[in-house]
C-alpha cells in the first residue's frame, strides 16, 4: 500500500495510470463485445472467449517472425480466428447451441482447457511479446509516457467496433443475426437459416477475440495460461454493460482497465490478477443485492 | 440379483476390500488414498454441479482454504512463525498427540471457516441464476491461488511445509489412507441420508425448475447455500488431509490446482453421471485408475485430452456412465434405481 504516498505525493502518476489504463481497458471491451454478441445472440455464456484471445496473440505473434509487421498481421489474425470460429462451431458448439446454459457452459469449458493445453504444448509456456517498433510519446514535459502503439490499439477498437456496429445494422447478414438474437423461432419461420446466423456469430466473435488478440500481443505481453482473465474481464464488463450496447461495453471496458491499473499500482502487481478475480465476485455480489431489491420473492 | 441379502453381501465384500487396501498393495498406499480424495472430490462437486444442477469450477477454493488453515494452524501452534520457514519448517518434528491435536484441530477450523465463506458469498450469489455462479466461482478459484501466492504470511509463492510426520504414527500412506476413507465414507453417507430427505427433493427441484420450485414454496436460495456448505465442508476436511499427505504446500499446484484437481472434479462426476449418488464414485475410480495406469504416458498431452473428454461427455453422453447403463439395460435399474448401480459399482471398484 506504500505506493498510495506516491500517487498522493505526485497526481501526474494518477493521470499516467489513467492514461494506460484507458487504452487497455479498449481492448478487454473488444473481447467483451464478441462475448455479448454470442451471449445475446446464440444464449451461450462462452468460457472459451480468453483463450480465443490469446490464440488470436499467437497467430500474430507468429506472423511477427516470420517478418510480418504487426499491425498488418491484425486483419490475418482475424481471419484465421474467423475459421478456427466456425471450425470449433461446426464441431461443437452447433450441439449445444440448443440445450440448456449448464452445458454451453461446462461444453465451453472444455473447448477452454484444450485450447489452453494445446496452445501450452505446441507453443510452450513462455511469455511472448510482438514489438510494432513504434515509439513513446511524451506528454507533460516527460512526466507521462504513452507508447504510441497503444494509441494505436484504442483506435483500432474505435474502428474496428464502429465497423461491427455498422455491419450489424444495415447488412443483410447483421440483420439476420440481430433478428436471430431477438426471436430465433420467428427468425427461421421468415426463412432466415438460423444454423447459419450461429456460425456466423461464433465465427465473428472468435475474429473480434484474434483482433483483440493481436492488440494484446502487441501491447502487453501473452502466455498460454492467460486467457481466463480475458474471460472474466469480458464477463465482468458484460454484466455491468448488458448485452447489445458498444457505448456500455467500451465505458465500462476503459474503467475496468483503469481499476486496473490502479490496483496493480497500489496493491503491487503480484495482486493485479487476484484483483481482477475478486472485483468480479465483488461485482455480482452487488448486482444480486440490487436485483434482489427489485425481486419478490421468499426471502 | 438385488436382493437384500447379496447386497449386504457386496457392502461387506466391499468394506473388507477397502479396509485391507493398504496391505494387499503397501506399495500404492499414497496412490489408494488419493483414490479416496478422488471419490470425496466427486461426490462433493456432484451436490452442486450435478443434484443442483449449478456448475462450480471454483470448489477447488474450499480445498485450498482447508489446506492451508490445516497448515496455519499446526504452525502456529507448535512453532515460531519467524523461524519456520521452508527450511527449517522440516527439521524439528513433533510428537504424536501433538501431530494429532494440530491436524484435527486445523481440519475443524478449516472446516468452520470453508462453511462460513460458503454461506457468506453463497448468499451473495446463489440468489442468482446457475451461469452467474458458473463463472464467479470460475474467477474464485483462481483468485484464491493468486491471494495465497503474494501472501507472505502464509509462504507466497514458495509455498509452505507442512510439519513432519511423526514415526509414532506408523506408516504416513496408511495412516492417511484410512483417514480419506473414514471421510469418504462419511461423506458418501452424508449424502445418501441428505438426498433422501426434503432437501434432497429440494435441490432436485431446483435443477429441474428454479421458478416452479420457488412458486412451491421453497427458499431457494437458502437451499443452495446450504447445499454449497455442505460440499464446502468436506472438501476443508480433505484439504486439510491432503496438505499433510503431500508435505508440501504449493499455491497454484497443491492447494488451488484449478488445473488438475479442480477440472477433475467436474470430469470425474460428469463421467459417472452427474446427479445420481454412486455415479461420481463410479467416475472418480474409473478415471484415477486409469489415470494411474496410462493417462502419464501421454506426458502433457493428457491435459489436451481432459478437456476433449469433457467436451465429449458433455456433447455426446451428457448423463454419463450411469445414464448410459441406464438406458442400456433398463430393467436391472428397475423402479428402485439406487440397488442395480449399487451392482453395477462393486464391479467398478474391484
Amino acid at each position: 500500500m506504500g505506493n498510495l504516498g506516491i500517487l498522493i505525493e505526485a497526481p501526474i502518476f494518477s493521470v499516467q495510470l489513467l492514461i494506460d489504463g484507458i487504452l487497455v481497458g479498449s481492448i478487454f471491451a473488444l473481447a467483451a463485445y464478441g462475448m455479448a454478441l454470442v451471449w445475446g445472440v446464440m444464449n451461450i455464456i462462452n468460457i472459451a472467449q480468453g483463450e480465443l484471445v490469446i490464440l488470436g496473440g499467437y497467430f500474430t505473434y507468429f506472423l511477427y517472425l516470420a517478418g510480418v509487421h504487426p499491425l498488418l498481421a491484425l486483419p490475418i489474425s482475424a481471419a484465421g480466428m474467423f475459421v478456427i470460429g466456425w471450425l470449433i462451431y461446426r464441431v461443437v458448439i452447433f450441439r449445444v447451441v440448443d440445450k440448456d446454459l449448464f452445458i454451453s457452459i461446462l461444453a465451453t469449458f472444455g473447448i477452454s482447457i484444450i485450447l489452453q493445453q494445446l496452445m501450452n504444448e505446441l507453443f510452450g509456456a513462455d511469455v511472448v511479446t510482438a514489438e510494432s517498433g513504434l515509439g513513446t510519446r511524451f506528454l507533460f514535459d516527460g512526466d507521462v509516457t504513452v507508447s504510441e502503439i497503444k494509441m494505436v490499439a484504442f483506435v483500432t477498437v474505435i474502428v474496428v467496433g464502429g465497423c461491427l456496429v455498422m455491419f450489424l445494422k444495415k447488412s443483410r447478414l447483421g440483420q439476420a443475426i440481430r433478428a436471430t438474437s431477438q426471436n430465433a423461432r420467428a427468425a427461421r419461420i421468415m426463412g432466415i437459416d438460423t444454423d447459419k446466423v450461429y456460425a456466423t456469430t461464433f465465427a465473428l466473435n472468435a475474429a473480434i477475440c484474434g483482433a483483440a488478440g493481436s492488440l494484446v500481443v502487441m501491447t502487453w505481453v501473452i502466455h498460454p495460461f492467460v486467457g481466463l482473465a480475458y474471460t472474466v474481464r469480458s464477463f465482468m464488463i458484460v454484466i455491468v454493460a448488458g448485452l447489445g450496447n458498444l457505448a456500455g461495453v467500451l465505458a465500462a471496458g476503459l474503467g475496468l482497465g483503469a481499476a486496473e491499473m490502479f490496483a496493480g499500482f497500489i496493491l503491487g502487481a503480484e495482486f493485479q490478477y487476484a484483483f481482477v478475480f475478486s472485483l468480479l465476485v465483488l461485482i455480482l455480489v452487488w448486482r444480486n443485492f440490487r436485483l434482489q431489491r427489485r425481486r419478490k420473492f421468499l426471502k | 440379483m438385488n436382493t437384500p441379502a447379496k447386497r449386504r453381501l457386496m457392502v461387506v465384500a466391499l468394506g473388507a476390500l477397502a479396509l485391507a487396501g493398504p496391505l494387499i498393495a503397501p506399495a500404492y498406499q499414497t496412490q489408494l488414498a488419493l483414490l479416496w480424495v478422488m471419490i470425496l472430490f466427486a461426490m462433493t462437486w456432484d451436490i452442486v454441479g450435478g443434484q443442483m444442477g449449478y456448475n462450480s469450477f471454483g470448489n477447488i477454493v474450499f480445498f485450498g482454504i482447508g489446506m492451508y488453515v490445516t497448515a496455519v494452524t499446526q504452525r502456529n501452534l507448535y512453532f515460531d512463525i519467524e523461524e519456520y520457514t521452508t527450511v527449517a519448517g522440516a527439521v524439528e518434528s513433533l510428537s504424536a498427540d501433538q501431530y494429532l491435536t494440530g491436524l484435527f484441530l486445523g481440519m475443524g477450523i478449516g472446516a468452520v471457516l470453508c462453511v462460513a465463506i460458503a454461506a457468506i458469498l453463497g448468499a451473495g450469489i446463489l440468489g442468482m441464476r446457475g451461469h452467474y455462479f458458473a463463472i464467479c466461482t470460475l474467477g474464485l478459484g483462481i483468485a484464491g491461488g493468486e491471494l495465497a501466492s503474494g501472501w507472505e504470511y502464509i509462504g507466497a509463492g514458495s509455498g509452505l511445509v507442512t510439519p513432519v510426520f511423526p514415526d509414532e504414527l506408523g506408516e504416513r500412506g496408511a495412516f492417511f489412507y484410512y483417514l480419506f476413507l473414514v471421510l469418504a465414507v462419511a461423506t458418501f453417507l452424508t449424502l445418501r441420508w441428505l438426498y433422501s430427505t426434503r432437501f434432497g427433493r429440494a435441490i432436485n427441484a431446483i435443477r429441474d425448475d428454479e421458478e416452479k420450485a420457488e412458486a412451491m414454496g421453497i427458499h431457494t436460495t437458502r437451499y443452495k447455500t446450504v447445499a454449497w456448505c455442505v460440499s464446502a465442508f468436506f472438501l476443508a476436511i480433505a484439504g486439510g488431509g491432503m496438505g499433510n499427505l503431500i508435505g508440501f504446500i504449493d499455491p497454484t499446484n497443491v492447494a488451488f490446482a484449478g488445473a488438475t484437481y479442480g477440472v477433475w472434479m467436474v470430469l470425474m462426476a460428469i463421467l459417472g453421471g452427474k446427479g445420481t449418488l454412486w455415479g461420481p464414485v463410479i467416475g472418480a475410480v474409473i478415471f484415477h485408475v486409469t489415470q494411474e495406469l496410462f493417462w502419464t504416458y501421454l506426458l502433457g498431452w493428457q491435459r489436451v485430452a481432459l478437456g476433449v473428454l469433457i467436451v465429449v461427455i458433455v456433447v455426446f453422453f451428457p448423463t454419463g456412465l450411469i445414464g448410459w447403463m441406464r438406458e442400456r439395460w433398463p430393467e436391472r435399474f428397475g423402479h428402485r434405481v439406487e440397488e442395480g448401480v449399487a451392482g453395477a459399482a462393486g464391479g467398478g471398484e474391484s
